[in-house]
């Protein structure tokens, strides 16, 4: 296996190479603390692959800018944190409807508003998910190394692709600026997915169909398919309908299409879960300190595993649910007033009780605060 | 319909949805027939528009259209051109679209040069929220929300490109049907960011509000109030008072963002080597 050198990097780079590495030749963005270093990479190597970046006049304008050059048919990202996500929330929600792919790295910092622009925080998990206004299936990847800063945004792009969906990428800020000595694998090794176009002639392409694979085929721009791309609700041919038996249809073809496909689309790690009587439910950074907390747990004889839910959204709700049998008591650590903990109890709370183990101050949950909570609950 | 514009159209989603009297109808029109004698590549032309009523005329054109959000067809735009920069990309937009929730993506695909031509359709009002004011909606005059006459000071949307950088800036109007015509060809000819501000009528939600008659009446006061820039230049200013400039304003070629950033490209990758 063809390795790169290993090099000391950073995650927000790692975001970058990973995207470059699955295709994305545009980016448009707005620089924002924590995320800039992803706009600045971008617009250092995307020219030397012919690629295009833009900085645009705020985030909105970088949300749609991208759209509108996935629609020409390129693979596109843009990142952001805090009060710039907030307003591509719009645009998130026309890329779901309209289905087009793209890939927004959210690397969180300290909220509401300017909140802390430093300081880390894992306060927009529930954004992702409802952000926008209206129902909408999403996807977001939640990486807890530099290594995976890469490699999930690699999926995140082939999702993107495959499923014709927004997918966020949610760092928080410590694992975007953190630093560390990986080996990224070679480009030859990785899977790239690209979208589906369709081989039918364009009188018969019907850009919004409703087949089995729930995912219709995506034309590029220019390439005499002529079709309509609309935020408003639209049958089959793309054209804007106001018939509630069309408008069922589409949506519930629009949902179903990640639930369809959940089987592939959810990833997740446990540790030490077999025999584990206190589950941690954990993800990004604060995952980092429960493995450690696991860890010296275990040489105490506690009982005590981890799960990490890699992909937030959808949520990997059947694994969770098989790591119950013998936990008594499920702990929840987050940088957030009790964010994913609603949906752990919502799968959960049947089986065992959940705790919060909240900390919204600008600092990480150190391991010691996670040993003791669960110290807390023996 | 005429035959020949006919291909240029979806003629399964006519009837349009606008008002009868509506200008909205002529302008788009116009549009086609500039494609039309343009000779432009209509597999490689690509129509993005906002929300509003001007905004919907794309779906009724036999191009890729995108239909976007309110405010934000520049912003779109500029990434399928940027994207792909042999596409021709038209913008089609309202004055609320452009100037007040778009207004930051307006002057700055403007200052840009994008190679974008942009047909404004400007009714002086918000025509589908039902005719709120908007900032091309002149002071004193009466919409929605200034049931007293609009306190405000409304911009003059071709000075505010010049000033932002557009290199093509013209006016026309859905009475003046050839010189729009023309002034769109024109646009698409110009390498560069090109304005066309289209006046158009909005006699349900703008003429009604103000007294200003019928559809007819309208377009008649179109008529009687345009002057040409160029007749303009021999009129003493006091024959002027009242009156609006039509024709090319403004015309200065200038580097274009997307072919600027190809130089860029070739650039570096080729002292990468
Ligand atoms: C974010 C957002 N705000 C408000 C609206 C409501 N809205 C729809 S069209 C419109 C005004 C359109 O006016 P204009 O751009 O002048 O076009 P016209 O309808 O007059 O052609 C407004 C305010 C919206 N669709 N989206
Ligand atoms: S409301 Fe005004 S702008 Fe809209 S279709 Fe009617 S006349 Fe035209």
């Amino acid at each position: 296996m063809k390795k790169r050198k290993a090099r000391l990097v950073q995650g927000n780079r790692a975001c970058a190479e990973g995207a470059l590495a699955a295709g994305v030749r545009f980016f448009a963005g707005y620089p924002i603390t924590p995320s800039t270093e992803i706009a600045e990479i971008m617009s250092e190597e995307l020219p030397k692959l012919g690629g295009k970046f833009i900085q645009m006049e705020d985030e909105i304008g970088g949300m749609t800018c991208i759209l509108g050059a996935a629609l020409t048919g390129k693979k596109v990202l843009t990142a952001s944190s805090g009060p710039g996500i907030s307003l591509k929330q719009e645009a998130i929600g026309y890329a779901a409807l309209a289905e087009i792919p793209c890939v927004i790295v959210n690397v969180q910092r300290l909220g509401p508003s300017t909140g802390g622009p430093t300081s880390t925080a894992q306060g927009d998990i529930m954004q992702a998910r409802w952000g926008t206004h209206g129902d909408h299936p999403i996807i977001a990847l939640c990486p807890s190394s530099v290594y995976e800063c890469f490699t999930l945004t690699v999926t995140a792009v082939n999702y993107a692709e495959k499923y014709r969906t927004p997918v966020y990428v949610l760092l928080d800020e410590i694992i975007g600026h953190m630093r560390e000595k990986v080996e990224f694998p070679d480009i030859s090794e990785l899977e790239i997915i690209d979208r589906k176009r369709p081989d039918c002639p364009p009188v018969d392409y019907l850009p919004y169909k409703i087949d089995k694979t729930l995912i219709p085929a995506m034309a590029d721009f220019g390439t005499g398919y002529k079709w309509h791309v609309t935020g408003l609700m639209h049958d089959e041919t793309g054209f804007p309908t106001g018939k509630p038996e069309i408008i069922d249809a589409q949506l519930k073809r629009l949902m179903n299409k990640i639930e369809k496909y959940e089987d592939e689309i959810l990833l997740w790690e446990d540790i030490e879960t077999d025999d584990a009587e206190i589950l941690i439910v954990a993800y990004g950074s604060t995952a980092r300190s429960a493995v450690e907390a696991v860890e010296n747990l275990r040489t105490e004889g506690i009982k005590v595993g981890l799960f990490r839910p890699i992909t937030i959204w959808p949520f990997p709700e059947k694994a969770l649910r098989s790591k119950l049998e013998n936990v008594k008591h499920i702990i929840v650590p987050e940088m957030n007033y009790g964010q994913l903990s609603l949906e752990v109890e919502r799968v959960c709370k049947d089986k065992a009780p959940v705790s919060g183990l909240y900390k919204v101050n600008s600092l990480p949950l150190s391991p010691n605060e996670v040993m003791a909570k669960v110290r807390e609950v023996l | 319909m005429r035959p020949d514009l006919q291909h240029l159209f979806r003629m399964e989603k006519l009837p349009h949805i606008w008002c009868p009297g509506c200008g909205h109808g002529i302008i788009t029109r116009a549009i086609a027939e500039a494609i039309n004698e343009s000779g432009i590549d209509l597999d490689k032309t690509v129509i993005v528009s906002g929300i509003g009523c001007s905004s919907r005329a794309p779906g009724y054109m036999n191009f890729d259209t995108l239909h976007t959000l309110h405010g934000r067809a520049l912003a779109f735009a500029t990434g399928v051109k940027l994207a792909n920069p042999e596409l021709n990309v038209f913008v089609i937009t309202g004055d609320g679209d452009a100037t007040a929730i778009g207004g930051n993506h307006f002057i700055h695909a403007a200052r840009r040069n994008i190679d974008l031509t942009v047909i404004l359709f400007n009714n002086n009002i918000y025509g589908m929220t039902g005719g709120q004011y908007s900032p091309l909606t002149p002071t004193g005059k009466m919409a929605a929300t200034s049931p007293y006459g609009n306190p405000e000071n409304n911009f003059d949307v071709a000075a505010l490109a010049i000033a932002a950088g557009a290199s093509f800036v013209a006016r026309g109007t859905a009475f003046h049907d050839k010189l729009l015509v023309n002034s769109i060809k024109e646009g698409i000819k110009n390498k560069g960011f090109s304005l066309i501000e289209a006046l158009s009528m909005c006699p349900t939600s703008y003429g009604r509000r103000n007294k200003m008659g019928s559809a007819a009446d309208m377009i008649k006061h179109l008529k009687d109030n345009a002057v040409n820039v160029v007749t303009a230049q021999k009129l003493p200013p006091e024959k002027l008072e009242g009156k609006f400039l039509i024709g090319t304003l403004h015309y200065k070629p200038y580097r274009e963002f997307t072919e600027e950033y190809d130089k860029l490209i070739a650039r570096v990758q080729k002292e990468g080597k």
